[in-house]
């Protein structure tokens, strides 16, 4: 079982795949199989039962509604994440147990794609669907219009990336994942050390969810830049909207780094290219060079939106303007040209001289400056306010100190000597585990608990909004403070066993946190359900934190339009202003209202694009070549489509305005 | 919302196509941009590498700066400058992609093979062949 | 805070209309796409000189065709910017014709790599050959594919400025394929002076 790989076959119909690639014979696999196809069954049962497939059809699937899809890559996100904290969890089980001759229950082929897939699914599939959502969400509420820039373009970004992930879940039941660490660097990741499909899943999954990326981060820029309401200036946005807009213009430069490095890869996987191999002049460094000018502005990409969203709460929890609002959009600016220049510290143990890794390291130490600028910002915004402690202002007094403590040992980690020693570790792991749990999932937590009565019209559970903090709060403590002991006496990551039996209490510990996340995820879940069973009594007007942005200025949930009327706006907290004005929504003459129309052809593209990923994973030639020409045909076809929008007409205008005032 | 509903003089104050004057001043900088670096290498002109290499890489950054300002129209006016900021965004990220990983790869190769140490390794090698031999 | 007493906010009194987001949005697309380029031209400038003993620059460039290649390219951005001007003057024949040529001289261009590579590849000189020959197609061959794409959606184009004139949605498509063309020019400046030129001195 250890070398479970079926021998390598071609036909010319199935390309590699035989059925030997079903693991029939790994019952852990086949349990979860089970568990997914039977609760998939009984949701579409139900679906079909109360006739909900046309809704979800023509309300989500073809829409193009940015805050639609804003909640779709939640609940995405959500999704992935359970997959990936299963990966965690396994992870910790199987490392509380192989101390000293034991062997745990995974073998090493099988636990190398849980970790693999942890990173990936975790970064890629719950981190930016995350963050993207929440981007997609308020952003272009904050700036007074009625969607993003494109919205075809947005609704196809989400479905590229579901189309990704749904790769990704697919490599578990038929063949494997790759077993390469979650950035697969080459060597290891070549065709010569990663036979089998693994690999190519991993290959194909990103690239598609990639374009998705990329797509959305210049749909986004294009909307800040070009949607703003009228007398709004880039001076005047709203926090949130500026870190989004500095996100996306990372997300631009960035992402098309990755696309290269990984099509590379491909080639080199593909039609013996020789870019990172070991020989015919090839380069594995360069891989490593390339992926991380990528990498270092990603992890900028997943906090950047995140410091956005704290800076939203903290002011309207502390009923204040935010502190500094230049220096933190300036701090933000310094941020994203900074995190272009440090990406070397990820390798500084892979030869460089004493010249390069001076460079890096200090320029890594020169981005805690405008990050500790932010934090005062926060903490100024507090200073004499009239704070509230509701729930997404725990989850942001949370992160003040959990991200503090991770920024510090990113610090450590930027001084080189300290990094030789430190490289490759558990302390490693620990580090960024504690600025992206710290930091992004504490973020999103947040947003979660704020912006959901602005979206469904009625507040979620306090008591299990509270529980849900503690126990992610506690169990994160719990189960990554054991991991910088282990790091500090030198255990490397993604150990399969161990033989030193004194680790494994620590490894225990960090179990039984893990365990306490568990249950931090069990209470939002169960948030989720007593929130929308009880929503009938929580019902919740426009406003109900006594906000201070534009998005406020909508009904709960805000209609397809979101403003009934343009806005000109001078002046930051456009909301405020408008609360101090006394101002009301005109109750008549409306006018028709312009919008874009919903279109299949983004998932169509998806779902085809998916199956392309997947014949090129398994050499299916003419499916590939098949799914290829007709994803080429139908943009075609598209672009002939010149009916894209529509006017809601008056009536329905001022109907959908007078229910709005009646709650 | 890209609607159709703007017409058609709003998209060219913001994004004008030029003049053929701008076209033909542009084409004409841009053959000679082209033929005298072609010249240079196909008549194998006598001159230093180094000094043959800094003028084709200098001749091809200006042939681009051309094509921007001609062909594609790039001013710190259109759009309320921010075409001109993202490119000079994009030059920058160009730059430390290309310039950084010139560096950073070339360093390591200088600091894990150092040429000279190389050749006294293969030479111990061959003394310690020929010893044996 | 002085931004308090001038603060405002009133619904407008007309409904407002904002210029399209396409110019910028494609520009941005295009800056990454630049960003695609750059990585490929990393890659080749540090593992350009991994012959692995097999042929180098001077064994395969030969400077007289990427000339013929340049100037096709070349002439075809001149082109295109003749049926702007055209299209600018509401003449739908004109900028047709001028359209049809650029393709075709794209088409030319796409003629002469395809020669090229197929010829490198003959002689033993494939993309399996060494890294240095694996960054050189991998490089060319991503521009050329940028251009092939560049002819399917002016093939698109011209169908569409036939059945449909030159109405605003089809001006804004063409003023984008026109950014798109103009910018493929421009990465080969790049590409023949630094992936052929210099390696030829």
């Amino acid at each position: 079982m250890a070398n479970a790989q079926p021998a390598e076959t071609f036909s010319p119909i199935f390309g590699r795949l035989t059925f030997e690639w079903i693991p029939i014979h790994e019952p852990i696999l086949v349990a979860t199989f089970a568990g997914v196809a039977l609760g998939g069954l009984a949701v579409l049962a139900l679906m079909t039962y109360f006739k909900l497939w046309g809704p979800l059809w023509r309300d989500w699937i073809v829409s193009v509604d940015h805050k639609k899809i804003g909640i779709m890559y939640m609940v995405l996100g959500f999704v992935m994440m359970i997959r990936g904290f299963a990966d965690a969890l396994m992870m910790r089980a199987q490392q509380a147990m192989a101390a000293g001759g034991s062997e745990g229950w995974l073998p090493p082929h099988h636990y190398d794609q849980v970790f693999t897939a942890h990173g990936v699914i975790m970064i890629f599939f719950v981190a930016m669907p995350f963050v993207t959502g929440i981007m997609n969400y308020v952003m272009p509420m904050q700036i007074g219009a009625r969607d993003v820039a494109f919205p075809f373009l947005n609704n196809f970004s989400f479905w590229m990336t579901v189309s990704g992930a749904l790769l990704v879940n697919i490599s578990l039941f038929i063949g494997e994942f790759a077993r390469v660490g979650w950035l697969a660097f080459p060597p290891l990741s070549g065709s010569s050390y990663s036979t089998g499909p693994g690999m190519d899943y991993y290959l194909w999954a990103l690239q598609i969810a990639g374009v998705g990326t990329t797509l959305s981060g210049i749909n986004l820029i294009a909307t800040v830049l070009k949607m703003r309401a009228p007398g709004m200036k880039l001076m005047d946005m709203p926090i949130f909207t500026w870190t989004a807009l500095i996100t996306n213009v990372l997300i631009v430069a960035a992402f098309p780094v990755l696309t290269a490095t990984l099509a590379l890869l491909t080639l080199d996987r593909y039609a013996d290219f020789h870019f990172f191999t070991n020989d015919f002049g090839g380069n594995a460094m360069m891989y490593i060079n390339l992926i991380w000018i990528w990498g270092h502005p990603e992890v900028y990409i997943l906090i950047i939106p995140c410091f956005g969203v704290f800076s939203e709460i903290v002011s309207t929890f502390s009923r204040k303007p935010i502190f500094g609002y230049k220096t933190m959009v300036w701090a933000t600016a310094c941020i994203m040209v900074l995190s272009f220049v440090v990406w070397l510290h990820h390798f500084f143990t892979m030869g460089s001289g004493a010249s390069v890794n001076t460079f890096f390291g200090i320029t890594t130490m020169i981005i805690a400056v405008p990050t500790g600028v932010k934090i005062f910002n926060w903490l100024f915004t507090m200073y004499k306010g009239s704070v509230r402690l509701e729930v997404p202002m725990l989850w942001t007094i949370g992160f003040l100190v959990t991200f503090t403590i991770g920024g510090m040992t990113g610090v450590l980690l930027a001084v080189p000597p300290v990094d030789f020693q430190l490289h490759n570790t558990l302390f490693l792991i620990a580090h960024f585990h504690n600025v992206i749990i710290g930091g992004v999932v504490f973020a999103v937590y947040a947003a979660v608990s704020y912006w959901w009565p602005k979206a469904f019209g009625f507040q979620m559970s306090d008591k299990w909004g509270k529980r849900s903090f503690w126990f992610w709060f506690i169990g994160f403590y719990v189960a990554f403070m054991p991991l910088y002991a282990l790091g500090l006496m030198g255990v490397t990551r993604r150990m399969n066993s161990y033989v030193d039996a004194g680790w494994q209490p620590y490894f225990i510990i960090a179990a039984c946190g893990a365990v306490l996340i568990l249950l931090g995820i069990a209470c939002t879940f169960m948030n989720f359900y007593v929130s929308i069973r009880d929503r009938k009594k929580n019902l919740v007007g426009g406003d109900p934190w006594d906000a201070r942005t534009l998005e406020w200025a909508t009904q709960s949930p805000p209609a397809p339009y979101n403003f009934p009327f343009d806005l000109e706006v001078k002046g930051r907290e456009a909301f405020w202003t408008m609360k101090q004005q006394g101002f009301k929504w005109p109750t008549e003459n409306y006018k028709p209202i312009h919008m874009p129309k919903g279109t299949a052809t983004g998932v169509v593209l998806s779902a085809i694009a998916m199956i392309f990923g997947f014949a090129m994973v398994w050499y299916i030639w003419w499916l590939a070549i098949l799914s290829f020409a007709a994803m080429v045909g139908i943009g075609i076809a598209h672009t002939f489509n010149y009916k894209r929008d529509y006017y809601i007409p008056v009536d329905e205008v001022a109907a959908t305005e007078a229910k709005g005032a009646a709650v | 919302m890209s609607a159709d509903t703007h017409t058609h003089h709003d998209d060219h104050a913001s994004h004008g196509h030029g003049t053929m004057g701008q076209l033909m001043i542009g084409f004409a900088l841009a053959a000679i941009l082209t033929i005298i670096p072609f010249y240079l290498v196909m008549a194998e002109v006598e001159m230093s590498r180094t000094a043959l290499v800094g003028i084709i890489m200098g001749l091809g950054a200006v042939q681009i700066i051309v094509h921007l300002v001609f062909f594609l129209h790039l001013s710190t006016k259109s759009e309320e400058g921010s075409t001109f900021m993202s490119t000079m965004l994009a030059v920058i990220i160009l730059v430390i992609v290309l310039a950084g990983s010139l560096w950073v790869m070339h360093n390591m190769n200088e600091n894990m093979m150092p040429e000279h140490e190389m050749d006294q390794m293969i030479e111990e090698m061959q003394s310690l062949q020929s010893q044996q031999g | 805070m002085s931004h308090s007493q001038t603060a405002s906010v009133r619904v407008a009194d007309h409904e407002v209309h904002h210029a399209s987001p396409t110019p910028i949005g494609f520009w941005i697309y295009l800056m990454s796409d630049c960003i695609i380029f750059g990585a490929l031209f990393a890659t080749y400038a540090v593992l350009g000189g991994g012959f692995a003993g097999g042929p180098g620059p001077k064994d395969l460039f030969e400077p007289g065709f990427v000339a013929i290649e340049t100037a096709l390219l070349l002439f075809s951005s001149i082109t295109f910017g003749l049926a702007m001007l055209q299209a600018d003057k509401g003449k739908r024949d004109g900028t047709m014709m001028w359209l049809v040529i650029t393709g075709l001289l794209g088409a030319g261009f796409i003629a002469m790599e395809l020669y090229e590579f197929r010829h490198l590849i003959h002689i033993g000189a494939g993309p399996d050959r060494s890294a240095f020959l694996s960054s050189f197609f991998a490089l060319v061959g991503t521009h050329g594919l940028h251009v092939t794409g560049g002819i399917i959606w002016l093939v698109t184009l011209l169908t569409q400025i036939k059945a449909h004139g030159l109405t605003t949605a089809n001006m804004r498509r063409l003023g984008t394929l026109s950014m798109f063309w103009h910018f493929l020019d421009l990465i080969w400046i790049g590409v023949f002076s630094f992936v052929y030129l210099v390696r030829l001195i």
